[in-house]
This record gives C-alpha cells, structure tokens and sequence, in this order.
C-alpha cells in the first residue's frame, strides 16, 4: 500500500530530498570532527573543514633558500630551489614578491628584485633567482603565492594522542581505563539480572506483581540521587573511589533496566516449553541455565549493547565513583573534558581524542544495531 | 596489580561467585535443608519451592535496594540535615530548601529545565515521527533511519565536542571554522556569532544537541508503531478519499497515542538528568545552568551536600508523575 509515495510523483520527490536534507542535518556535525581529526592544527585554524574535501586556493608566504646557497653559473649568482615539498602537489596562479601587491605576477614572469637581480617563479613552484653581483644578507626574499593545494590528510593527530607516552594530551592510558570499567560493569549485571528476571517471570510467590511495578518504578530513578549516599557507603566500607566501586555502580544503575528487559523476553517464551521441562523432572536451576539463558540471547545482547554503550560513554558516575586526585584512573570522557577546559582552541587534539572514544561504541552500533534496536522496543515501557 | 588485570580478575571472580552463589544455594535448598526425600518429600518439595525464587532474586534485589531504594531515601533524609564541622549531621528542617529557593542560579537552573523539557522532547518526537514516516516506504529508509540513529552510540561528552566545532567563532576577518558561522555569514550576516554565550538562546543551542542525540530513539520506537497500524484503516481512508496529509494527522497519528506518549516521557526523563552536554559546553555559565549540573556543582564543588541533595530531591519530584505513571501502566498490562 503505497499511501503517499507512488501516487504522485511530485509528492513522491518532496519525501526523497526531505530525507536526504534530514539525513546531512544529522551527519554533517560528526563528519565534521571526522575530518578535522586529520586536519593539521594551521589548516583546521585557517579553513573550514569542508574546504578540505576540494582542492582548494589559498595565499601562502613562503621564503626562497638564504643567500649562502647561491652558486655561480656562467658569471652570475644563482639560487635554486622548491617552494613546495615533492610530495605537495601545488599550482600556483600569481605570485608577487611586495606584501602591498601579492599577486602582481603570474608563474614564469619575471620580477626585479628590490635589492638587485631577478626572480622568476613557475607554475609548480621552481623558482630561480639571478644577480650579476652577489645575494647578500642572511635570509631569502619573502615570494607570495596564490596557490592551489589539493586536499591533505594526515594521521599525525592520531599518532600523538594515542602512542605519544610524554605528550600530556595523550589518551592511550584513559581508553584503557575505560575499557576495564566498561567490560566488567557489563558483564556481571547481566548474569544476577538474568536470574532475578527468570524468577520474576515464571516462578510463583507472594508479591511478585510488587516487585515488577518497583523495577519500573526504579526504572526511572535519577542516579543523581544516588551519588552522596553512595559515596558515603563506598568510604565507610573501604571501597573509596576505584574501580571497585564504579563497577558496583554500574552494576546497581543498570539492574532495573536489565530485570525489566530481560523479564520481558523471558514472560513471552512459550510456556509449554517450561512445563514440559518441569514435567520430566529438571530442577529450577537446569531449567534456567540450559533452557532459559540460550534462549534469551537476543534479549541478553540487547541489553548487553545498551550497558556498554552507557558505560563507555558515562561520565558522571565515573567522576564521582572512580577517578581520585591522582588522576591515574581517568576515562576518555573526563580527559576530553578536561581537553575542553585546557586546549579549548586545539581542535586537531580534541577532534582526535573525541573520535577515538567515539570510535568503538560506533562500531558496536553499527555492528549490532539490531539488537540495539530490538532492546529499545521492548525497553520503553509501554 | 594493573588495572587491566584487576578488571579481568573481577570479572572472573564477579562470574564464578554469581555462578557458584546461585549453584551452591539451589544444591544447598535440595540436598541440605529440604531434601525431597524421607517421611516429609511431598512437604519439602513445597517449602523449597517457596524460598527459591528469593534465592534467584536476592543478589538483585540487593543491588537494586543499596543502588537505587536506599538513596532516595538517604538524599531525602540529608536534604533536611546539615554537615557539622568535625563529622556528624544536624537536622536543620527545611532550611536547605529555603536557601536554595533564595539562589538566583537556581531558579536559573528552574527556568532552564523547564525550557529543556519543553523543547527537547517536543522536537525530538516531532523529527522522530517525521523520520519514521518519511523513511517508512521509501528503498534507502532503512540506510537513511541507521544514519539518523548514529548518534545514539555517541557520547553526550563526545557530541558536545563535535557541537562545539559546529558553533565555533573567528573574529569577522578570518575564515570561519565552525559550520553555523560559515553559513550564517554566507547568507548574509556581518558578524560572527559566538553561539554559546548569548543569553537565553544559547540554551537552545544547547538543546538542539540532545535533540540530536535523541530523535534517533524517538524515530526507532515510532517507525516500528507507525508499521505496527492495520493497513485496513489507511486503505478504507484512501477509499474515502484521504489526502496523504489527512491520513497522517486524522489515522495514523491516532493510532500511535501511546507511543508518542510513551516516547515523550522517556525522552523527559533523559532531560531532567541531562548533565554532560551543559557541564562539558558552558559548564552553567553565560545562563544555562540545569539542575543536574546546579547539583553537581553544589554537591562537588561548594561541597555542600545538605543542597545539594535538595535539588537532587527536586529532580525526583519531577520525576515523580512520570514514574507513578509508567508503574501503573505497567500494572494495567500485567492484569
């Protein structure tokens, strides 16, 4: 039934190119910060980013090789030399060598030089000086060029915030941090949630009903509520600020989500199954581990993505639970905070560090979507 | 011990216990104190039967009354106490509450959040429900959806981050960076704008970022109802003559009440708790506190916690209708 798309053409149009408009809307900031993390700091702070995507002209002040590269060629001074690397692929348009007229030649015109001699500069940035007397002073003449420069991308930014061990801005260490809170706080509240679901589907006591409506009402519960007090027990209990303690957190923040998922699942399993099983003698326990669980994968990988994703990206409860003074304990969150506060300007640093905490729950998106997606219809509580 | 191998070490351990707890307890049910055997089987089976189930729910039910059940009430009990120097608490009534109410940042906060809970979940339902129509039968929807849905995974850290590049300012003679100036001067505006420190607004340029974040939830849930509809009552519609238009806002939107409804109050709970995006972007300054972050600033900054747990105790009562809501819907369901 194709109710709006298929009758009318026109119509038809207006829904394809609102999608696309929505669909740039959506990307374009994170495409954004993809690139300028490839970007060099001069070129992220002196063009736009989509600049880069497209050669792109711009006016450069370079310097020629000092006088004493000069060597004599039948009878005059020359220096010799590459406005650009090899590797840089530039065209250049005009050239001048007075800051008051920058593009007063074009490439191979021949200019005289204020202090004797002439300059000539090509199109690739060859360029050749002559005097019949010496060059003298210490350093070359300043050459203004409008150039075309095609688009570079390096991953220089990358290699310094991930491997460099003396750079400050380093986040090799947070992303490991991350990693060991994030693994354990996902792991541990699926197996105690799995168990609590399988009794709150389909094992038969007294105030049952209560124990589901209190999951869903703390379902809900601000963890901000949560932080002083448990602060407090974490130090009167010795735990302090560690690991220790952020994983618990997390493994207490995340039970609600995971009963009331995970209980869910587990209600819509067809019973005959279960009673059969019970029929031929397998105890509680047998039932759950060798019929339950493997059932319930879909079910345990959902929320498995939506734990991980909310560990990885967490954090409020890693500043209160985890890092201390020392700061050795910090996750890539706090440090892209702390990036923000200190290197606020230094794009190419915080673009990198954000992209590289960004970069394994993208993978874990797109890799498992469906699950996320399945876990979500089934967690917003109807 | 490197931490990498104190996590692997509690995960072994926290698996093996949560394992061994729930193995050993069942065995100990069975073989120990009730074993089905002897004069009293038929009796034994019964009374095991009766306590298992809290054999399975009790590691649960202790995190969940420790993490969640006891703070509540813990916050609420220190919201009416006030630290003495030297240790202990002293029960000040509700002073706290009358001292914060004296604050002008928190009514600051107040003003914004109610701003926040306005905007973010009407715009993000609204692009969410456009999405998730749009998309719905067009052959690129479901790459479209995916690309929509991405930000999800990023962190409210992280899209702070990739926002604050969006908003970025040059003085007017150099090339701006950020994509809102570049755009705003191109069409004709003379001075770059500093986005994020203009009073009033830049709240909502705070906002649109968890718009950003969130339309993608909203878009998921509503496109799965929006296919969820009887075809029966789109076509008897387009018999009678619907437009597109008609059959959207008069049969479809209708039919999705509660989903929207659904979408809407989860999103507001996102927002009352939202803190990353306002701490990491403007930390409160230039007027864009939120509660969360007015908390955080009172309980870790001006360490006092006696306001810092009665704003804690404000966000829950806003939360307050929704839960009692969503537990009561839940209840419905069951019966």
């Amino acid at each position: 039934m194709s109710d709006i798309a298929g009758t009318k053409p026109a119509l038809r149009w207006v829904v394809h190119a609102s999608v696309l408009f929505l669909v740039v809307l959506w990307v374009v900031p994170t495409l954004g910060l993809l690139i300028s993390s490839f970007r060099t700091a001069d070129q992220i702070s002196s063009s736009g980013w989509w600049r880069s995507l497209f050669p792109s002209e711009q006016n450069l002040t370079l310097r020629s090789a000092a006088p004493e590269t000069q060597v004599l060629q039948n009878g005059m001074y020359v220096i010799e030399g590459k406005l650009f690397d090899e590797n840089q692929k530039a065209t250049i348009s005009r050239w001048g060598i007075s800051s008051r007229d920058v593009t007063a030649f074009v490439p191979d015109e021949v200019a005289e030089l204020r202090r004797g001699g002439t300059i000539t500069v090509s199109a690739d940035g060859d360029y050749r000086m002559e005097n019949a007397e010496e060059f003298t002073g210490k350093r070359g003449v300043r050459i203004f060029v409008t150039a075309e420069l095609p688009s570079e991308f390096t991953f220089d930014n990358y290699h310094k915030v991930l491997l460099d061990q003396s750079s400050t801005d380093s986040m090799g260490k947070a992303f490991f941090n991350t990693l060991t809170v994030t693994i354990p706080a996902t792991i541990i509240p699926i197996l105690v949630a799995a168990f609590a679901a399988y009794a709150l589907a389909w094992m038969d006591f007294p105030g049952r009903a209560l124990l589901i409506a209190a999951v869903v009402g703390l379902l809900v519960v601000p963890l901000q509520l949560a932080l002083i007090p448990l602060l407090k027990f974490h130090l009167s209990i010795g735990i302090g600020k560690g690991y220790l303690g952020v994983w618990l957190a997390h493994t207490g923040f995340g039970m609600p989500l995971a009963i009331y998922l995970l209980r869910n699942y587990m209600a819509g399993l067809p019973r005959d199954l279960i009673e059969n099983a019970r029929v031929d003698g397998a105890t509680e326990f047998q039932i759950f581990t060798k019929l339950i669980l493997p059932l319930s994968f879909p079910a345990l990988a959902s929320f498995a993505i939506f734990q991980f994703l909310w560990t990885w990206n967490d954090l409020l409860v890693a500043k209160v639970f985890l890092i201390d003074a020392t700061g050795q304990t910090t996750v890539m969150t706090n440090r892209i905070v702390e990036l923000l506060g200190t290197r606020g300007g230094n794009w190419e640093i915080l673009a990198t560090a954000a992209f590289v905490s960004i970069f394994v729950p993208l993978v874990v998106f797109f890799a498992m979507q469906k699950y996320l997606v399945r876990g979500l219809l089934a967690g917003s509580v109807k | 011990m490197t931490p990498a191998l104190q996590g692997l070490l509690t995960i072994v351990i926290g698996v093996s216990g949560c394992v061994g707890y729930f193995y050993f307890s069942n065995q100990f049910l069975d073989k120990v104190l009730f074993p089905p055997r002897g004069p009293n089987a038929g009796r034994n089976i019964n009374r095991a039967n009766v306590i298992r189930p809290w054999l399975f729910l009790f590691p649960a039910l202790a995190a969940l009354g420790l993490y969640l059940a006891y703070p509540v009430v813990e916050t609420m009990r220190l919201s009416l106490t006030e630290r003495v120097p030297g240790g202990g608490y002293k029960w000040v009534g509700l002073d706290n509450y009358i001292q914060m109410a004296a604050e002008p940042k928190f009514w600051e906060a107040m003003r914004n959040n109610m701003f926040w809970l306005i905007v973010v979940p009407a715009m993000s339902t609204a692009f969410g429900l456009l999405v998730a129509q749009l998309t719905d039968r067009i052959r690129w929807g479901n790459f479209a959806k995916s690309l929509i849905f991405m930000p999800m995974a990023i962190s409210f850290v992280g899209a702070s981050v990739i926002w604050k590049l969006v908003y970025d300012a040059r003085p007017a003679e150099q090339d701006q960076i950020g994509i809102l100036n570049a755009l705003y001067i191109f069409f004709g505006g003379t001075d770059p704008q500093t986005w994020l420190t203009i009073p009033f607004w830049n709240s909502f340029f705070l906002m649109i970022v968890l718009v950003w974040i969130q339309t993608g939830f909203a878009m998921v849930i509503l496109s799965a109802a929006l296919r969820g509809i009887p075809e029966e009552t789109i076509e008897a519609a387009i018999l009678d003559g619907a437009n597109p238009f008609q059959i959207f806002f008069k049969i479809k939107v209708p039919q999705i009440k509660t989903t929207i409804l659904v979408v809407w109050t989860t999103i507001t709970i996102t927002v009352l708790k939202v803190f990353d995006i306002v701490f990491a972007m403007t930390n409160g300054q230039w007027e864009t506190q939120v509660l969360a972050n007015y908390m955080y600033d009172k309980l870790f900054r001006a360490n006092d916690w006696g306001v810092g747990s009665a704003s804690a105790m404000i966000i829950m009562l806003l939360v307050a209708p929704i839960l009692v809501w969503n537990v009561r819907n839940a209840r419905k369901e069951m019966e």
